[in-house]
């Protein structure tokens, strides 16, 4: 390992290390998504007042825009975890991009699922071949290929290597994804929030719509670290603190 | 909360139909996503516990009893 890499991010790489870590984050990013989440839909469902345009169908947006948000985010965190898995070959590293795929091909879903809902009563159709939906629908396609190239190979790490490939590779379809509004005619409606210059959308709808963004992102730690510790049980199945811990789980 | 403005929060402005199955979609697949690994985790130390099990049956005794004891 190289010295410029701290001693305890170093140690924290080692799977019976990061596993106990994770597994006591997990209840607390369980507990501030729930808090938030609810906060989050209150706001939305409630306090939000309705569009003028669009009537109560644009409350979809609570859940439509934090999951397409967390649908490319994922991909981001996925995307370098897979280089680090490629580069260094750090054990850790190969789980949370492989564990992180499934979480973002459930947010991936669920912005399909969701914008195909509120597409219906607003464009008058479920689904059109425009840009900003092929793109995303390739997303979930590079998600579920990473999935299943993981888990066609016999040797595990073997499949996570080939998978990590794919995923950077992949990438390359994230600002595809992000940029699609902006570089193609589509019926798909541009951004309305800018961390450069001001957003145009009402702070009624805004605050709501952030919340659920925090949400998101505190479940998908508390997802990722869960998938991560089960990941690394069957890992390590062989080693010394996996087999400890099964005789501790059997006597409880 | 009166009945009827409960009623008018349900309708969603006519948008029900819409509203509510999407925001279904995202708690049933989050809801799916969260106790999957859990599942999985306990299959894992339930199959490496039978699997522990069988190795020590398998291995000679430490302190072999004597012949007459059996």
């Amino acid at each position: 390992m190289s010295k410029w890499i701290p001693l305890w991010l170093h140690k924290l790489s080692s799977p019976p290390i990061f596993y106990r870590f994770a597994g006591s984050l997990r209840p607390w990013m369980l507990a501030l998504a729930l808090l938030t989440g609810v906060i989050a839909l209150y706001g939305g469902l409630v306090l939000a007042p309705a569009d003028y345009q669009q009537g109560d169908a644009y409350r979809i947006i609570f859940i439509h825009v934090p999951s397409a948000w967390m649908s490319l985010f994922i991909y981001g965190i996925m995307g370098f975890a897979a280089f680090l898995a490629l580069v260094w070959r750090i054990k850790l590293a190969e789980v949370v991009a492989m564990e992180s795929a499934p979480i973002g091909a459930a947010f991936t879903f669920i912005t399909l699922v969701t914008g195909s809902l509120w597409g219906k009563p607003m464009w008058g159709t479920w689904w059109t071949w425009d840009a900003r939906l092929t793109s995303e629908l390739v997303l979930l396609f590079l998600y579920l290929g990473v999935i299943g190239l993981y888990h066609a190979f016999e040797d595990r790490r073997q499949g996570a290597r080939a998978a990590a490939f794919l995923a950077l590779i992949g990438i390359i379809n994230v600002p595809i994804v992000h940029f699609s509004v902006n570089w193609w005619n589509t019926l798909h409606q541009g951004s309305t929030i800018r961390l450069l210059g001001p957003s145009t959308i009402a702070p009624g709808m805004l605050w709501p719509l952030l919340t659920m963004m925090l949400a998101t992102k505190f479940y998908y730690l508390a997802s990722l670290f869960g998938r991560v510790r089960t990941d690394l049980l069957d890992l390590e199945s062989g080693k010394d603190w996996v087999r400890k811990l099964a005789a501790v789980e059997a006597a409880r | 909360m009166s009945a009827s403005s409960l009623q008018h929060f349900f309708a969603m402005g006519g948008y029900a139909g819409y509203l509510w199955p999407a925001y279904a979609v995202f708690f049933i697949v989050l809801l799916a996503d969260f106790f999957a690994p859990t599942l999985r985790r306990r299959r894992l130390l339930r199959d490496l516990r039978a699997r522990l099990a069988r190795q020590a049956a398998r291995q000679p005794r430490q302190a072999p009893s004597p012949p007459d004891s059996v």
